[in-house]
């Protein structure tokens, strides 16, 4: 077996035998000619038929890939009809006498050439679409009709890089995969690959060969990797990967789009819970309607000194920003505990889960936790965000935390900065005392969280790393289930929302329940955003 | 002549799909139109010159036009650039 990493460009298993992708490579050679009007006329001539044909593949693509992708044809036919570009063609033919094959190509190097020193990767990457264009016009100019893979059984593409043309004209239906040894993530065949729902991996360089035509091979787009004449063992795991991902899409036809409602009619949020700005893709594939949990905590982890207001204002803006006016609720700095940060310099405790952590930090070193603060109210402009805290046990706390919100809010209008007013805050339940105060608690917030697995360790004094105790612990036990019950009843007597974000969100024995206690969001990870919605429209 | 300035929202920039809608729009004048910037002016009618100036999420272009349709011009390419960039 060989393996060969490369970069994913759409998630999904193929499995098949692959196919290499060979195109009429032509030598084009630059000739003399005498009659130059009539060479220009010939170039002419092929340009027509090349807009023609574009056209016919602008209506192919807007059938098979919607009106958006298939955009990339119009604007090639637009690239054809280019003064700048037909001048060029034209003056190289007259001035140099030579044939139009020879103008066109070098006429597309040069402006490839300017796409490809440009300083941004998308325009970088349009340089293959100039390339594409000439291309078809110097195969009208040679007579040689487009190059074509013919092939009888579905088969895993492999080539050195596919041209968004060359991309569109595959038949569907005998396409397994792609995997090309070149290519960009934003190159139009990656963006088609995606639309089409083919499981595509680029950037494979050299190691992909054509001697590799024929072969067995399991293209794992999650991963962006491609084995060759995979072996039993791999074999067996891509296959259950393969399942696990046609069945998640099946739940996606199905349910993508539809509301979470019961049969009577009860609607709930569903929502869904990331831990990086990367899951945001996930989020919006999935469907759900917000993020309802946004731990804050990697910026931390994953640096090596505070992170700084600005980086942190960037990441929550785009996050704000990618899910377009849906709710993003995002957890303030939850450290301590099971996840330490070196430069923290937590003292080492006796019982770190009931310790120094997560808002306790966040009110002992103001500086930390403003810092986040001006950085998520910053954000707040650019989407719908809300901030939650986490551990709270007293009403005293969340003053406290108002206090520091007011001041930063002060701060930030001397600054002129902009952030949005009625921005919502809301708090964690996941210690009983929040329970026992959320009457109080809710009069002061503007929803409730319930941390599940938080709550479940301190309602039943059970360490939920510790295996030993896995026969006393009782995942749905009652005095958690009540728990929630009276945070429910007194956030909704206080006119304000509850939602659950811990694992029990996602558990769908309890769904029903939930949905009887009033419980009106639930977040979970994005891929059981559609399993839930299932199971809600089958609640009564 | 007549003159309009904006400051480019979307956050991908002109990028290759409006750039030919723009292109779309400023043929749709007779007068000779022209985009760009930091000073440097190109014709609005030719797709290569427009994305040519990598115009990205928070730049200001200048877009200009001459000729009889001047001030209708001007006013359709600035409804268009705030719709769609």
């Amino acid at each position: 077996m060989i393996t060969i990493k490369g970069k994913s460009v759409f998630g999904g298993v193929s499995i098949g035998k692959i196919k290499f992708y060979k195109r009429n490579d032509k030598v084009i050679k630059r000739t003399h000619v005498d009659n130059t009007t009539a060479e220009t006329e010939r170039f002419h001539d092929a340009k027509k038929i090349a807009i023609e044909q574009l056209k016919e593949l602008y209506n192919k693509a807007i059938a098979d890939v919607g009106e958006a992708n298939a955009a990339i044809f119009e604007i090639h036919q637009m690239m054809l009809e280019d003064l700048d570009y037909i001048e060029s063609i034209e003056n190289i033919i007259q001035t140099q006498e030579v044939n139009a094959e020879y103008a066109v190509a070098t006429t597309a190097d040069n402006f490839a050439q300017m796409f490809s020193s440009m300083d941004d990767a998308y325009m970088q990457g349009r340089a293959a679409d100039v390339k594409d264009v000439s291309e078809r016009i110097l195969n009208i100019l040679s007579g040689s009709g487009e190059t074509s893979m013919k092939t009888d059984e579905p088969v895993i593409i492999a080539a050195d890089d596919l041209a968004p043309s060359e991309t569109v004209q595959l038949d569907k239906e005998k396409v397994l995969g792609f995997a090309t040894m070149y290519g960009s993530a934003s190159s139009h065949t990656a963006i088609l690959a995606r639309t089409m729902n083919i499981p595509a991996v680029i950037g494979l360089g050299d190691e992909l060969s054509e001697q590799f035509d024929g072969k067995d091979a399991v293209i794992d787009g999650f991963t962006g990797t491609i084995y060759i004449d995979p072996d039993e063992a791999t074999l067996t795991v891509m296959r259950e990967k393969r399942e696990k991902d046609l069945e998640q899409r099946r739940l996606l036809d199905e349910l993508k789009g539809k509301e979470n409602v019961t049969k009577s009619g009860q609607k709930v949020n569903v929502y869904a819970n990331i831990g990086n700005v990367s899951d945001v893709g996930l989020v919006l594939k999935n469907d759900a309607g917000g993020i309802g949990l946004f731990r804050s905590e990697f910026l931390y982890l994953e640096s090596n000194d505070f992170p700084t207001e600005e980086a942190q204002f960037q990441v929550y803006k785009q996050v704000a920003e990618n899910m377009a006016g849906k709710r993003v609720i995002i957890r303030t700095l939850d450290i301590g505990a099971d996840k330490q940060v070196d430069y923290f310099n937590l003292p080492k405790e006796e019982n770190p889960a009931l310790g120094y952590r997560a808002i306790r930090i966040c009110l002992s070193q103001p500086e930390i936790f403003k810092t986040q603060l001006r950085a998520l109210y910053r954000a707040s402009a650019f989407g719908q965000i809300a901030i939650m805290f986490p551990m709270i046990i007293s009403v005293d706390e969340v003053k406290k935390i108002k206090e520091i919100v007011a001041t930063v809010k002060a701060e930030l209008d001397e600054e002129g900065i902009p952030y949005k007013k009625d921005i919502e805050i809301g708090i964690m339940i996941e210690t009983p005392a929040s329970v026992m105060m959320s009457r109080e608690l809710a009069k002061e917030v503007d929803f409730f969280s319930v941390g599940t697995n938080d709550l479940t360790q301190y309602t039943l004094a059970i360490d939920r790393q510790n295996p030993k105790l896995e026969p006393f612990l009782d995942t749905h036990h009652p005095a958690v289930l009540r728990m929630i019950q009276m945070a429910a009843d007194n956030a909704h007597a206080e006119g304000k929302w509850i939602g659950i974000c811990g694992e029990l969100g996602a558990d769908t024995e309890l769904t029903d329940q939930f949905l009887k206690m009033g419980v009106d969001e639930l977040s979970v990870s994005p891929a059981l955003v559609l399993p839930l919605r299932k199971k809600i429209r089958e609640c009564e | 002549m007549k003159e309009l300035k904006y400051t480019i929202t979307d956050p991908e920039g002109i990028h290759a799909r409006p750039a030919g809608l723009l292109v779309n729009k400023a043929k749709e004048f007779a007068s000779d139109i022209k985009i760009g910037k930091d000073g440097k002016m190109v014709d609005a009618k030719r797709i290569f010159g427009v994305m040519g100036l990598g115009v990205k999420t928070g730049m200001e272009i200048t877009m200009s036009a001459e000729g009889d349709d001047e001030a209708d011009a001007i006013a359709a390419l600035e409804a268009f650039l705030k719709a769609e960039l």
